[in-house]
């Protein structure tokens, strides 16, 4: 049975503008101990769709209009408030990306991490305090007793990250929600961080969902990934094939636009022309549509669902999914 | 080697750290740059990487005399653009312009489109016709890839690439020869990314650009630098052309910046082990003495806490400021 299986889930925007179908029926299971990354561009859906399942949309503007979040058997989304706020931070931890705004900087590190345990634990001030020291060296902290007293801004980007894996560490979570947990970061941390979080997930058995729209990271720590554009999942599956064979043009296109350090120098980047679709003006068709170099007439009249194409496990979004092999593509370079 | 635009020479860029408001006392000062040699040919792009606060961003100020350096000399076309007259200092600015890194906040809300990009040409006095300014503003539009009728549109009706796009025009609205590409394609989605690397790469053609990249994503500076210096804490720890940087990198931080990259290819990924560098960047407050980057090098001896390693040529052209290359 899976530890988490999202079926259908739709979060919308009351905007200005119109109505942003921000998650336009995402679905998508993942396994205990499991590594699954949700990669996409800014705009994708991929944030809203990780906070849907915490119900952290702020509303209004945001509503959670139809789907459901299964975790251990039970509907997050029909649970009261209460039984909700022992689930985040309790099973499910998070680690968001920007370390400074996410921790209180109010309050100390130590007392962060112990307001944890003692609303899941109810455990006591001692008890707290030498579970608070003890995780904090189990993500590579050193001298935690005086790291404890400080306070976030005497800590650097990667400590503040390592301190928030520590409080979402805090509870034997089953699963973690990182959202684009090392894009404040430099490279050099946040291989750091990278590494120490694929260490302790695999460790104590936890999985993870991984948001990010760095390729390289995903393709180094991710199990399965699944591909949003413009508020869906346009191709999912094991790591390995959607590097290897992708089956979307999306993917393809975004897979060839980046330079590559392991790669001889091309003469000429290979971008995705044209600019992701307004959200508030969606037709009924592919919403990549537009940008593809695939697009045929059936494209415009309705919107493709994932079907199974590629590799066991692997589907796609695209009408033409079955027909589009990468080598026969116009213009891909050698 | 073509002759230097620009000559950098021991360029120093220490800020104060002041307490007080009336009786300022001085507490020390952050060592954003501290000695830094270098030079940029005509035609040349040279990448600038290195994480955050080892003074890129600072180098690339200083250039544009945005920061007065507190030592050493910028030669532009062999004057000192320290030592200019404010008059004299307009004359530089026509032709070296900036592209910020946040096409959000580097672009007046106030403003449209039209009035950024001829607000450069009102300023300097050419195209003194306002008639043929609008013409000149289509035709910078269109040369970055918009629409000529963007020009009466405000920044908040248009996407983060398309503000790059207008930020890149600005830039090219005096004609300049050199330009300091501050982190330009940092804030952009990777496939919005390789259209403005693209972009950049064809104005560099057109119009003989010289560029300093200055960026934290290898991958990117790989692909548009023929040469790269990186920098750490306030130095420059190796130069070379970008195929040396890149195949045969010399200095251990290089080696162990190239290393952090995770490369978009589960199978190369699986079968590489990666040792990520131990620590965090020093406080350039208060710099470690000898070689800055020795608490965090894994073949740091004796030796390497107490000398500062100037750069040595390795080989014609590769410069590395390490003690521990053979």
């Amino acid at each position: 049975m899976p530890l988490l299986e999202v079926k259908n889930l739709c979060t919308e925007f009351r905007t200005g503008a119109g109505v942003v179908h921000a998650v336009d029926g995402i679905s998508y299971t993942v396994e205990p101990g499991e590594t699954v990354a949700i990669v996409g561009e800014s705009g994708s859906g991929k944030s809203v769709g990780a906070l849907s399942l915490l119900r952290l949309i702020p509303n209004p503007p945001g509503r959670i209009v139809a789907g459901e979040v299964i975790f251990g058997g039970r509907n997050l989304l029909t649970l009261s408030n209460d039984a909700m706020r022992q689930v985040r931070g309790g099973d499910i931890g998070m680690v968001f990306q920007e370390p400074m705004t996410s921790l209180n900087p109010v309050l100390t590190i130590g007392r962060q991490i112990t307001e944890t345990l003692e609303q899941h634990r109810g455990a006591d001030r001692a008890e707290c305090d030498r579970r608070a020291n003890e995780l904090l060296r189990f993500v590579g902290i050193s001298d935690a007793g005086r790291r404890l007293k400080q306070y976030p801004h005497q800590l650097s980007g990667g400590m503040r990250q390592r301190v928030m894996i520590a409080i979402a560490l805090a509870c034997d979570p089953k699963l973690i929600i990182a959202d684009e947990p090392t894009t404040a970061l430099d490279v050099t941390i946040q291989a750091q961080i990278l590494e120490l979080m694929q260490r302790l997930t695999h460790q104590l058995g936890v999985a993870l969902i991984i948001i990010t729209h760095n390729l390289g990271v995903v393709a180094r720590y991710a199990d399965r990934v699944n591909v949003m554009y413009a508020g869906r999942i346009v191709e999912t599956g094991r790591a390995a094939d959607i590097y290897h064979n992708p089956q979307h043009p999306y993917t393809m296109a975004l897979l060839r636009s980046v330079p590559r350090l392991d790669r001889p120098r091309q003469a000429r980047l290979d971008p995705i022309e044209g600019q992701p679709p307004d959200l508030t003006r969606l037709d009924g068709g592919c919403s990549f549509r537009a940008r593809c170099r695939f697009a045929v007439e059936a494209c415009a009249a309705a919107r493709p669902a994932l079907v199974a194409s590629g590799a066991e496990g692997q589907s796609a979004a695209c009408w033409r999914s079955g027909d589009l092999a990468p080598e026969s593509e116009p213009g891909r370079a050698a | 080697m073509t002759t230097p635009l620009l000559e950098v020479r021991g360029l120093k860029m220490h800020f104060p750290i002041t307490e007080g408001v009336i009786a300022r006392r001085r507490l020390g000062e952050v060592k954003a740059v501290d000695g830094v040699d270098l030079t940029i040919g005509k035609g040349e792009t040279l990448g600038l990487v290195g994480e955050s606060g080892c003074g890129k961003t600072t180098m690339g100020r200083c250039i544009l005399r945005l920061e007065t350096p507190t030592g050493g000399e910028i030669r532009y076309n062999g004057v000192d653009v320290a030592k200019l007259s404010r008059k004299d200092l307009m004359a530089l600015r026509r032709r070296i312009q900036v592209i910020f890194q946040d096409p959000y906040s580097s672009l007046n809300p106030r403003m449209k489109i039209g009035t950024i990009l001829s607000e450069p040409m009102k300023v300097h006095g050419i195209v003194p016709d306002s008639r043929k300014r609008a013409d000149r503003v289509r035709e910078l539009l269109t040369l970055c890839g918009l629409n000529p009728g963007f020009a009466d549109r405000y920044p908040h009706e248009m996407s983060g690439g398309q503000r790059q796009r207008v930020g890149i025009a600005r830039a090219l609205a005096l004609e300049p020869e050199f330009i300091v590409c501050d982190e330009a394609v940092s804030a952009l989605d990777v496939s919005i990314q390789a259209q403005i690397i693209n972009l950049l790469e064809d104005l560099r053609e057109q119009f003989n650009l010289t560029y300093l990249f200055i960026a934290h994503d290898l991958s990117v500076v790989r692909h548009l630098c023929q040469r790269v210096a990186v920098m750490y804490l306030g130095r420059v720890v190796e130069l070379a052309s970008c195929d040396e940087v890149f195949e045969n990198p010399q200095h251990p931080y290089t080696k162990a910046l190239l290393a952090a990259v995770p490369v978009p290819d589960p199978s190369v990924e699986a079968g590489r082990l990666v040792q990520p560098l131990s620590g965090e960047v020093p406080s350039p407050i208060n710099p470690p003495p000898g070689c800055v980057f020795h608490p965090r090098c894994p073949i740091a001896v004796e030796e390497c806490k107490r000398e500062r390693p100037e750069p040595r040529e390795i080989r014609p052209g590769h410069w590395a400021a390490c003690s521990q290359i053979a």
